[in-house]
Order: structure tokens, then C-alpha cells, then sequence
């Protein structure tokens, strides 16, 4: 499958052979770092080449040496547009490993969070499209509220873009006044900024022109090359881990999956814009769940897990368990059971898996992320064929794909 | 009627008889072992039999077990049928010093690049892979990195005690 480069033209052509072009590893378009080779006829793409592997960082063998709170900053480095759902995902894996029960409270305020990721996520996806298609407002209108989503990370955890948010069990502290403030201020301005972002693309006239039709994928074909998401969404098939396979309390909000049907760029950004509303009505319902919380019930952030959940720091000086725990922990002493996991959740391009296999030592045996990116990055030879330069540019920046995602 | 458990493994046991073995349902999910002459009939089975319909290959990887003398590489598939809803998980092992298995991708194109990957870092031959080259690292690496003879670091270090700190 490899391409072969200098392709002869028939007879007629302006040119003898094709064109060698490559789109990156370093190129404005590309917004990371990876290859393509394309060989071109003229502006036409006749076939194309993906190379990926620039920023490989060997999480999965790192992982071999870390105890499980030490993994938390890898994933980070993932999908680093949504690094909360990776942070998350990771907590819910061992959580599922460990037997640690989580209470509402803490499945809510992740909640809150992953969907918050997801918008920032999506936000940045489609502005994109719409500067690799010659619009560069939105971008810089939705830039705002990427940053207040931020600023949000900050009053949880301290950081911006990789997070390292929440611990095995909960939070590392409760949500503060001005968090929630925040999440409040977001919740009342954003649909108006999402509606004035749809009202400059969805349909504007040049947008549509240079979306509709540009690399699309039928529904089979998106199946078979191992898509999830909202790129899978976008050729119509509805699958969504949210649903099918209900983590932290999912299955106690009630929301919509947006769909497309032919799987082009247009669909994809529609579906995004879709699940921008849908993540916002989930983040209101979350929200309300915790205001109507009483009692004991409505302070708790983390789960009764000493073994794992670093305690509180006066009762670390002033109790001798409580110091046990704490140096056990910091030390990486504790040992993980001997299991085999499996768990997903629905990251902003698709299932992020962690496959994790402990044989009961203080790190995991082995530990493999699925990376959505990844897996649907291969099917970029076939989405392009035959389409023109230009089509190349905005169907890579309309499937999200994230180097670092990639990678691993 | 949805797909459960029980009757994924009944039907399988219906054609494969003793070939399939170490039936399993940790944390609810079935995983089970092929032999590795199988794996391609056992996923073609699973693939187009009108009631199991796994045609979604969510994961596709490999783990290392130096101990086991004879199987001591197994590759991974986590495979998903999204009309039931329900997930298995399939393992095959071979020998390190001839890891040929045969390649999934005429079932699913996502293999193609899951299994140079796996090739990449285990060393696993996919037999009829239409490019099975290296993918994250560089072409020029002799060896592959996520087998466990490869410590993470330097083993002449003696200012560390690995008693105490990690693995």
C-alpha cells in the first residue's frame, strides 16, 4: 500500500508524472505533527501516504514503572484539547480494577467536567475548520470561552491544558464558590456565542460550498475502518459509549445523539455543533442534580477509598493512620490487585479505551490505551483519493486529529 | 433477546468444540483463548454468524509473558457487536521465536494499522498484513521495545533500590 511516487500521467496530461507534495510533519495546516505524501495530478490527489510516530513518547512502557496515580499525567498527553475525559477515564478504569465505589456527587462533578471538555474540545475542532476554509472570526470568537473552560480547570485543579484533574475516587478538593460561578457565568453566556458561531457558518454559503461532500465516508465503511465518535456519528450510525455502555452515572441524564448521514465535513461539523448543545443540557442537568443535593451528601467529593485517596493533609500530622496511608501512597507501596480491565468512555473524538492487566504488583503489568485518533487516522488515504488539494487540508482538520492522540 | 454471555460461548463451543479454551468473565466481560491456527476462523465465525455479529474490532494488542515457556506472547482483540451491545474479548498465544498469526485485516480495515503497531513494539509476524512495517518508531530499530527484556532504565544505576520503589 505503500505509494509510489512519480506515478506516469497519460498521454495528453500537461504533466508527464505526478506531483510529490508533503503536508507536514511541521506545516500550518496540519496543527500537529505528522506526514502525509501526497501525490498530486495537477491540484487532484491521486494517492496519499500518512506517516505518524513524530511525538511518540512510550506511555505504554512508562506505565510498566509507575504506580496508578503516576499514570494520571500521561494520559493528559493524549488528546490534549479534552484531557479531563482521559484524566477521568483513567480514574473510572481503576476505580472498575480497585472496586471503588464512587458517590453521585463525584459522578456529577465529573460529569460537569468530561462535557465541559468535550465543548472545549469541539470548539476548537470546528473553529478550525472554519479557519482552514478561509473563516478565521469564529475562531477567535469561540477562543474566549475556550478559555473560560479553562479557567474553570484552574479553580478544580490548578492547570490549564494537561490537567492531571481528580484522583482515584474523587476530586483532590472539593469544587470551590468561584468554580461554580464560573460553570454558571459559562452556562448563561455560551449558548448565545454557540448560536452566533452557527449563525457564521452553518449556512454561509462559502462554508457550504467548501464542506459538503469533501471527504465523505458511508456508515460500513466507517465501521470497518474502527471510527467512534462524533466522525462515526457523522455517517450515521449512533454510538455513543455515553449510552451503550454507561460510566459515572450517564445513564441518569437524559440527552440526544446528534447524527448525520453522509459522513462529509459539513455532517462531522454539524454533529459537533450538535453535541455542543447536548453537552451543555447535560452539564445543566449535572448542575442542578448537585444544587439539590442536602445534607451530608452535598460535600462529598471523593470516595472512602484510604488505600488509594491521599487524606486530608491536618489529619496526616495529627493521625497516625491517616500518615500511614499518606506515606504508602506517595511512595507508590501500595499493591494493585491482579485483574484484568476493560474501560472506555467517549472521549472528544471517539472511545478512549484503557486496557489495563495487573498481575498484583505496585504498577500495572501492562496497560494500552485505544486511541480514537489513531485508529480512524488510516482511513485518511481513502476519505482523500480523488479530491483536491484544498479537500486535504479541511477533511484532517474536520476529523480532529490530535498528535499526541496518535501517538501515545 | 439480547445477546448474553451464555449463548455467545454456547454457539462458539457449538463449532469450535475443545479448540477454544480459558473461558473467562472478568469484570462481565467474556474473554476466551483460540488456538493460533484459528484465530482467523474464529473471527470470521463471530464476524458473519447472523446471531453474534461481532463486526466492530474496538482494540487490537499484545502482551508479553517471559514465563511461559511455549506461549509467551499473546495477542489481544477486543471485539464489539453493536447492534446487542455486547463485547468479548479474544486471546491468542504463540511462541516468541515464531510469532506468526494470521492478520485480521480482510476483516477489518482498522487492523491494518493496529497490527503494525503490535509488530512494531511486540514483534508479532502478521501473516498476509498488506504493509507490515514499523509505525511509531523508526525504521532502522532492531528490536521491540514493549517485550519485557527491555528494562525502562538503566539497570547499572545502584543509587536506586528497586525493593522499594516500584516494580
Amino acid at each position: 500500500m505503500s505509494v509510489e511516487h512519480h506515478v506516469k500521467l497519460p498521454e495528453g496530461s500537461i504533466e508527464k508524472t505526478t506531483t510529490t507534495l508533503n503536508l507536514g510533519p511541521t506545516h500550518p495546516a496540519t496543527h500537529g505533527v505528522f506526514q502525509n505524501i501526497l501525490e498530486l495530478d495537477g491540484e487532484r490527489i491521486v494517492s496519499a501516504e500518512q506517516t505518524v510516530g513524530y511525538i511518540h513518547r512510550a506511555f505504554e512502557k512508562l506505565a510498566e514503572r509507575r504506580p496508578l496515580y503516576q499514570i494520571t499525567t500521561l494520559t493528559d498527553r493524549l488528546n490534549y484539547c479534552s484531557s479531563p475525559i482521559n484524566n477521568m477515564g483513567w480514574h473510572l478504569t481503576c476505580e472498575k480494577l480497585l472496586g471503588v465505589k464512587t458517590p453521585k456527587r463525584v459522578d456529577y462533578l465529573r460529569i460537569i467536567i468530561m462535557e465541559l471538555a468535550r465543548i472545549s474540545d469541539h470548539l476548537i475542532c470546528n473553529s478550525v475548520v472554519g479557519v482552514d476554509s478561509g473563516a478565521f472570526t469564529g475562531f477567535l470568537y469561540v477562543m474566549q470561552y475556550r478559555e473560560l473552560i479553562y479557567e474553570i480547570y484552574e479553580e478544580i485543579c490548578g492547570s490549564r491544558l494537561t490537567t492531571n484533574m481528580g484522583r482515584i475516587g474523587g476530586f483532590e478538593r472539593n469544587f470551590t464558590n468561584a468554580a461554580f460561578e464560573k460553570i454558571e457565568k459559562f452556562l448563561a453566556e455560551y449558548p448565545g456565542v454557540l448560536k452566533e458561531f452557527e449563525n457564521l457558518f452553518t449556512r454561509n454559503r462559502i462554508f457550504m460550498e467548501r464542506t459538503i461532500g469533501a471527504g465523505p465516508i458511508s456508515g460500513e465503511r466507517a465501521l470497518n475502518y474502527g471510527f467512534t465518535g462524533p466522525n462515526l456519528r457523522a455517517a450515521g450510525v449512533d454510538y455513543d459509549v455515553r449510552v451503550h455502555t454507561p460510566y459515572s452515572s450517564y445513564e441518569d441524564f437524559q440527552f440526544e445523539i446528534p447524527v448525520g448521514s453522509t459522513g462529509d465535513c459539513y455532517d462531522r461539523f454539524l454533529v459537533r455543533n450538535g453535541e455542543m448543545w447536548q453537552s451543555l443540557n447535560i452539564i445543566n442537568q449535572a448542575y442542578r442534580k448537585i444544587q439539590d443535593m442536602k445534607g451530608a451528601e452535598a460535600d462529598v467529593y471523593h470516595a472512602d477509598a484510604p488505600a488509594y485517596y491521599l487524606p486530608e493533609k491536618k489529619d496526616v500530622y495529627t493521625k497516625m493512620e491517616a500518615l500511614i496511608w499518606h506515606f504508602k501512597i506517595v511512595m507508590g507501596e501500595t499493591e494493585i490487585p491482579p485483574g484484568e480491565v476493560y474501560q472506555s468512555v467517549e472521549g472528544g473524538n471517539g472511545e478512549v479505551g484503557y486496557y489495563l492487566i495487573s498481575d498484583g504488583g505496585r504498577t500495572p503489568y501492562r496497560l494500552h490505551f485505544r486511541r480514537p485518533c489513531f485508529i480512524y487516522y488510516q482511513a485518511y488515504s481513502e476519505l482523500t483519493k480523488g479530491a483536491m488539494l484544498s479537500d486535504a487540508v479541511i477533511v484532517m482538520s474536520s476529523l480532529n486529529l490530535i498528535a499526541g492522540e496518535m501517538d501515545a | 433477546m439480547a445477546l448474553t454471555n451464555e449463548t455467545i460461548k454456547e454457539r462458539l463451543i457449538a463449532k469450535f468444540g475443545d479448540q477454544l479454551s480459558h473461558f473467562e468473565e472478568p469484570y462481565g466481560l467474556l474473554t476466551f483463548e483460540a488456538p493460533k491456527e484459528a484465530n482467523l476462523k474464529v473471527m470470521q465465525f463471530l464476524f458473519d454468524d447472523e446471531e453474534l455479529r461481532f463486526q466492530f474490532l474496538t482494540d487490537l494488542t499484545a502482551v508479553h509473558y517471559p514465563d511461559q515457556a511455549g506461549r509467551e506472547l499473546a495477542v489481544v482483540y477486543h471485539l464489539h457487536n453493536l447492534t446487542d451491545n455486547i463485547r468479548l474479548r479474544l486471546k491468542v498465544f504463540t511462541a516468541i521465536d515464531q510469532p506468526d498469526i494470521f492478520t485480521a485485516t480482510q476483516l477489518y480495515s482498522s487492523a491494518n494499522w493496529m497490527e503494525r503497531e503490535t509488530y512494531d513494539f511486540f514483534g508479532i509476524n502478521f501473516v498476509g498484513h498488506p504493509n507490515l512495517k514499523r509505525i511509531l518508531n523508526v525504521d532502522e530499530m532492531e528490536y521491540f521495545p514493549l517485550r519485557k527484556e527491555f528494562p525502562l532504565e538503566d539497570q547499572t544505576r545502584i543509587d536506586k533500590d528497586d525493593a522499594m520503589f516500584g516494580r
